[in-house]
């Protein structure tokens, strides 16, 4: 199915977010706050961080001011949109017991609110579908997730302003979005500020109809390419990526383990930005009377110690092992569990690791040296 | 009935041995049997035997005061018994009970230790091969020492 | 891989009654289990387990324990706040139930060729259903033998069926120690595969205990010349949702709760040898 691109104003957005709300969804997208850019409910297009960039480099994040009006002249925050998919806390059920012993298990209901999410990034595109191969594409249908994902209204942006630590172009997974999306965004600075806009589906088309627009004309399309063209060339890190299953599965005891472990806090907090990061737990708790009792799922990290207990230990209790658990599965045994790789080039656990470790760097310094041992 | 010789051949211990080796060895041997519940040695007594068992099974025991007799191991056909024939004092260093009918094949150490220090050949081979049992049974007392059941197991 | 094709729910427990509740050691107990709602039978494999939920305390993948197509049997060890409550769960009590999980013992590959059992403490548990499939097709097997030690005589499981099966298949039992008056073989388990029967170019083994013992146990098997695809071990991590979305039960390329928990020693081993992986 082959649809007309547009051009749309900026001030259509505002357009946008009213269509999609009268829709009914609820519409998510970038908005500034505590000093970042940050996905939250989006009641208004004047919310979006007009005039708003970032600076990002390991360790580094700050918010700049643009010498322009653009809407979306930044790369991506510390949320991604696992968020609003996946979210920290969720009820799975509650349960009672009655005086005569008997267990009643109530399923916690669904969610059904139709989400619309602006300004989603071709990096995170691929994080959602991968995290859909996850929950959605084994044996088992992760049932909350599966509610809160379907029917999803997607407004992708393509980048035209890379952020420091970005690496789309080596995972394959940007600037450009290619599918996932009902609407996809080019914002173009040079000449009139307006925006491209492609048509991914039937229902993405019906929205922009009532939208202020015009045709594309070639040099709508030719600024639009040359903008992400710009961007792919501007990419924060490189990282060859072709056989990195192979060269961990091999490289397991490398003395570059031993080395992040001295830097790395195992805070948690690259588990915690990254998009495809799913792991989570659950918690069993009881009122004081023992007569109801709930379960719930929160977000978990493979860096915390009590991640891998097992008979009165933890399978992983150095940080050595937990580093190199989350790293070789990110880019490794992921390939194993799902068939892609579970990173999507974002740079946002370079971004927001407090001591500035670098993925890329430690697995080129790894592909360096492949084949070394160091100690146990 | 088969000659000691043809037995020795058979027993993994002594898998490979040459011919006039397990030849001299087998002289070196007698057979012999024990009733149920029988001691074959006590801790302290001179060891200057060591025993394959051909059938039935033998009790290693250490006797602990207010505790009475532990089994440190039981000793199966086709295992050999004793190695405190090899170093003086050559005293036995547990006590061994049969636990059923016992019948073994047993050899005098005091002679074989001479004839090892003659032909250093015959008495590489034979420490190499006591080397090999006793580096097993480590490995498998270790093991236990792990008290690898004390762990909880699933759940 | 995952068991059913089209995708199931598996995350609400169903409550099950206590039918029957029988104190096996000094800390381990069976229960035999009944769906409330009679529609809702649950029917695991050889080698399967379900997760047990003890209301208010917490949720334990444990073993199926009993027999293949009959009632739901867990046999588990009390050694932590959830076990403890199910294990004081008596007939009558209710407790929630999730599954079955995992894949099974790949006991039926094992027809016409020798089956050799090895069972370390509790892990006697998960292979009992084993045991029960090898006799009611006695047929189908060659030699079967079961090996089987724990940690002292009072620590053995399942007395009166040891007993039973001697009659009808090679039980080898062994404790690591015992008083003076325990007339049997001490020493561990590992230790019986040297002198078992089974004829290693058709056999096939079927492992499970603590982790170390079934190593020792894989490594005595191969030294007989069992191949180590025909070597069969269920592993253990700690295990959430049971269903492979919740990333606990990692082992390398693998999720306990989706690839396992039976493995084959070939896929398993070069996994073990990485410390901490």
């Amino acid at each position: 199915m082959s649809f007309e691109t547009s051009v749309i104003g900026p001030a259509a957005l505002e357009a946008l977010v009213d269509s999609l709300r009268a829709r009914g969804y609820r519409v998510l997208g970038p908005t500034t706050r505590d000093g970042a850019i940050v996905y939250d409910d989006l009641a208004s297009a004047t919310e979006l961080p007009i005039g708003w960039t970032e600076s990002q480099e390991a360790a580094t994040y700050r918010l700049e001011r643009r010498d322009d009006e653009a809407r979306f002249g930044f790369a991506v925050g510390p949320h991604s949109w696992k968020q609003f998919l996946l979210p920290a806390r969720v009820r799975l059920w509650q349960a009672r017991r009655n005086g005569d012993g008997e267990l009643e298990v109530e399923e916690e209901g669904l969610d059904e609110t139709p989400l619309a999410f602006i300004g989603v990034r071709s990096c995170e595109l691929h994080a959602i579908s991968i995290q859909d191969r996850v929950f959605l594409e084994g044996s088992y249908v992760e049932r909350d997730y599966a509610a809160r994902r379907s029917d999803d209204f997607v407004v992708a942006v393509n980048c035209f302003e890379p952020g420091g630590t970005c690496f789309c172009v080596s995972m394959g997974t940007g600037p450009k979005a290619e599918a996932g999306y009902d609407l996809a965004l080019t914002e173009i600075l040079d000449g009139e500020h307006r925006l491209l806009v492609e048509v991914g589906t039937e229902r993405g088309a019906d929205v922009l109809g009532e939208l202020p627009r015009r045709a594309a004309a070639e040099s709508d399309l030719a600024a639009a390419a040359a903008a992400v063209d710009g961007a792919a060339a501007r990419m924060g890190r490189q990282l060859e990526s072709g056989d990195l299953r192979d060269l961990l599965q091999r490289n397991l005891e490398h003395p570059r383990w031993d080395e992040v472990a001295e830097r790395c806090l195992t805070c948690g907090n690259c588990t915690m930005v990254c998009p495809t990061c799913f792991c989570t737990s659950v918690e069993d708790t009881s009122d004081l009377a023992g007569e109801s009792a709930e379960r719930v799922r929160l977000w978990d990290s493979c860096y915390s110690v009590d991640y891998s207990h097992i008979h009165g230990g933890a399978v992983r209790p150095t940080g050595r092992s937990r580093y190199r658990q989350w790293l070789t599965h990110k880019f490794g045994t992921w390939h194993d569990q799902f068939g892609t790789s579970g990173c999507v080039g974002c740079g946002r656990c370079i971004t927001w690791c407090p001591v500035g470790i670098d993925v890329t760097e430690e697995l080129g310094a790894i592909r360096a040296t492949d084949g070394a041992h160091g100690h146990d | 009935m088969d000659t000691i010789e043809t037995v020795l051949r058979g027993a993994p211990v002594f898998e490979g041995m040459p011919p006039d080796e397990l030849s001299f060895v087998a002289g070196c041997a007698s057979n012999v049997r024990f009733d149920r519940g029988a001691v074959l040695f006590r801790e302290g007594d001179p060891a200057d035997t060591f025993f394959l068992v051909r059938h039935g099974t033998v009790a290693l025991e250490l006797f602990v005061p207010a505790r009475g007799a532990a089994v440190i191991e039981t000793i199966e056909a086709g295992e050999v018994i004793g190695w405190s024939w090899l170093f003086p004092p050559y005293r036995w260093h547990f006590d061994a009970r049969a636990l059923t009918q016992v019948r073994a094949t047993a050899f005098d150490g005091a002679c074989l230790r001479g004839k090892c220090e003659e032909d250093t050949g015959l008495g590489y081979d034979l420490m190499s091969r006591f080397a090999q049992i006793l580096i097993e049974r480590l490995q498998w007392t270790r093991l236990r020492l792990l008290d690898v059941y004390g762990d909880g197991p699933r759940g | 891989m995952g068991l059913a094709a089209e995708p199931l729910d598996a995350l609400p427990p169903r409550p099950f009654r206590v039918r029957r509740r029988t104190q096996e050691t000094h800390d381990t107990w069976t229960l035999e289990l009944e769906p409330v709602a009679t529609d809702e039978r649950l029917e695991p494999g050889p080698g399967q387990f379900t997760m047990l939920y003890a209301f208010g305390v917490g949720e334990v993948p444990i073993s199926f324990s009993g027999t293949p197509g009959g009632p739901l049997v867990h046999t588990l060890r009390a050694v932590g706040a959830v076990t403890e409550a199910i294990c004081a769960a008596d007939a009558g009590a209710q407790l929630g139930v999730r599954g079955p999980l995992g894949n099974r013992w790949p006991i039926a590959e094992a027809a016409g060729g020798d089956v050799v059992v090895v069972a370390g403490g509790i892990g006697l548990a998960p292979l009992r259903p084993v045991i029960y499939h090898a006799l009611e097709r006695r047929g189908d097997y060659g030699e079967v033998s079961l090996l089987y030690g724990s940690r002292s005589p009072a620590d053995l499981l399942y007395l009166d069926e040891l007993e039973r099966w001697g009659g009808r298949l090679a039980v080898d039992v062994t404790v690591d120690s015992a008083e003076s008056g325990w007339q049997g073989k001490v020493g561990v388990v590992p230790k019986l595969i040297g002198g078992a029967r089974f004829d290693p170019a058709i056999a096939h083994a079927f492992v499970c205990g603590p982790e170390i013992m079934m190593r020792f146990a894989a490594e005595a098997l191969l030294e007989r010349g069992v191949a180590p695809g025909r070597i069969h071990v269920s592993m253990e991590r700690n295990m959430q949702c049971g269903v492979g979305h919740c990333g606990h039960c990692q082992l390398g390329p693998t999720m306990i709760c989706r690839d396992g928990p039976v493995y084959t020693w070939a896929e398993l081993e070069p996994l073990l040898a990485v410390r901490q992986l």
